[in-house]
């Protein structure tokens, strides 16, 4: 009967694609010890993909797999068991409780920048950025900035509104981007008149081709100090420390600061703020 | 074009649904052919993640599967560390969240199996095994296909599920779609365009084959 060897034929094909994906599997003995699995701030999101470039050239072998997101939701990935060898969070709390837990390598904490927030319109926007106060003015109906309850840059931005005394007028405005580049993205495409995100992706190519920005005076709000760690599973791995060593090197302090990070040291800079 | 991630959606679609053809069809027929009182709440079991929200499904594998979860403690019984942000979590999470759409169209074909025919066979001495792999399966093949193509198209394109209990984790549970959310967030905007183009093709081919498929099956 034919509509059995459709039915046989088609459980044939089935069975073998889950033997062919099976067999794709790396052997037990060749595991990928020269994968590195990044976690990172998606402040990071363009510098570092250059410093990916770079150290990939002179390790080759070694393939840096990123993963961007908001600090916060890394910090429960993490928590919960996800297979990350490297975190690169923008806050120092986050990566000082994954050591507290003992899910981070403790001598390998490094603050490796200072971000800085601007705010960012799109290139057609009648906003003036001179002014402070047409954020809460009319030609703004939608302000985004990252989600305040896991993403650092979203509780610099609040702080910094607060600062200026604009919070209260311009809180039923906010849409909160799941990170701060989905924030961006928000401004970007339009779909807000206005947003508040990090230096580092206003200076990308993409964002500066759509429009402009501001950046927020450091006295308005908290430094953004970003601290990174060396995750439990990875403590052993050489590759890992290599990278570790990269990001603090001149070349990638350099990457780091063509993105608008200050340096680690520039916290000082900040002053009227508790430091540390 | 992101290989890997078409790589890691293909083997998320396949796996999901040959997972769902070995727990759904002996489920569905069993639903198919019950007297049992209680079917109607296992029905609307299968069914709820129709209704769900991923979120909701995400969830609760992430509490199920964790090392405080009952599954967690048993697989950590077993030997397996988690689930959670592993290849055969996102499975797990895929398979629960297709169950209506494979179990919903096997039951509707089993059901429309001529109850008299499978009982003649019986009466002609034919074992229930043999009657139903001679029988049963093939009057009700167009249903069953159904069942199998829907919930692989609808696993290549399930992101929810996948992004909450698989994380975005490359080359491991980043499928399609959500290295179309990770392009559209860095305003990568051609690659998503290209992404979404493979996704928006292959199911309209995969829908379109079904069709002409079933139509040629069912005009026989």
């Amino acid at each position: 009967m034919r509509l059995r060897q459709y039915l046989r034929g088609l459980l044939v094909v089935l069975a073998g694609g889950l033997w062919v994906s099976a067999c794709q599997k790396p052997p037990v003995s060749d595991p990928r010890p020269r994968e590195l699995h990044v976690a990172a701030a998606a402040d990071l999101r363009y510098a570092l993909e250059v410093m990916r470039v770079q150290f990939e050239a002179v390790h080759p072998g070694v393939q840096l797999k990123l993963s961007y997101g908001s600090s916060g939701q890394f910090f429960a990935q993490i928590r919960n068991g996800a297979p990350f060898d490297l975190y690169f969070s923008a806050d120092v709390d986050y990566p000082q409780r994954l050591i507290a837990e003992g899910l981070a390598v403790d001598t390998s904490f490094f603050l490796y920048a200072v971000g800085q927030l601007v705010v960012w319109v799109p290139n057609d926007s009648p906003l003036k950025l001179e002014r402070w106060e047409e954020l809460a003015g009319p030609n703004v109906r939608r302000l985004a900035i990252a989600n305040p309850q896991h993403a650092p840059y979203g509780r610099a931005a609040i702080a910094a509104l607060q600062a200026l005394g604009l919070y209260e007028r311009v809180r039923d405005r906010f849409v909160f981007g799941e990170n701060v580049a989905q924030t961006a993205q928000f401004v970007a495409s339009g779909a807000a008149e206005a947003g508040i995100i990090a230096l580092s992706l206003a200076l990308a190519p993409e964002m500066q081709a759509r429009g402009r920005y501001r950046l927020l005076p450091h006295e308005h709000y908290p430094p953004i100090a970003q601290g990174a760690v060396i995750l439990l599973p990875a403590a052993q791995r050489p590759e890992a420390w290599a990278f570790w060593r990269f990001v603090q090197t001149v070349e990638g302090r350099q990457v780091l600061a063509s993105f608008g990070f200050l340096s680690p040291d520039a916290v000082g800079l900040w002053t009227g703020w508790p430091q540390g | 074009m992101d290989w890997m991630a078409a790589g890691v959606t293909l083997r998320l679609a396949a796996w999901t649904t040959g997972v769902l053809l070995v727990i759904g069809l002996p489920l569905a027929y069993w639903l198919a052919t019950t007297r049992f009182p209680g079917r109607g709440v296992i029905e609307a079991l299968v069914t709820l993640p129709l209704v769900l929200p991923p979120t909701v499904v995400g969830f609760y594998l992430l509490v199920a599967t964790g090392p405080e979860g009952l599954l967690g403690r048993f697989l950590s019984l077993m030997g397996v560390d988690r689930l959670a942000f592993t290849f055969p979590g996102i499975v797990l999470g895929s398979v629960v969240f297709n169950l209506p759409f494979a179990v919903r169209p096997f039951t509707a074909a089993f059901e429309s199996v001529d109850r008299r025919l499978v009982e003649a066979a019986w009466c002609l001495g034919v074992p229930r095994w043999r009657t139903f792999w001679k029988v049963v399966l093939p009057l009700s093949w167009p249903g069953i296909l159904t069942g199998i193509v829907l919930s692989f198209a609808h696993s290549l394109g399930e992101f929810g599920v996948v992004l909450m209990v698989g994380g975005n984790i490359p080359g491991v549970t980043r499928t399609l779609s959500i290295a179309i959310y990770d392009e559209v967030q860095a305003l990568n905007y051609a690659a998503a365009d290209r992404m979404a183009l493979a996704l928006v093709g292959f199911a309209l081919a995969v829908l379109s084959l079904t069709y002409l498929l079933q139509r040629k099956v069912v005009r026989r």
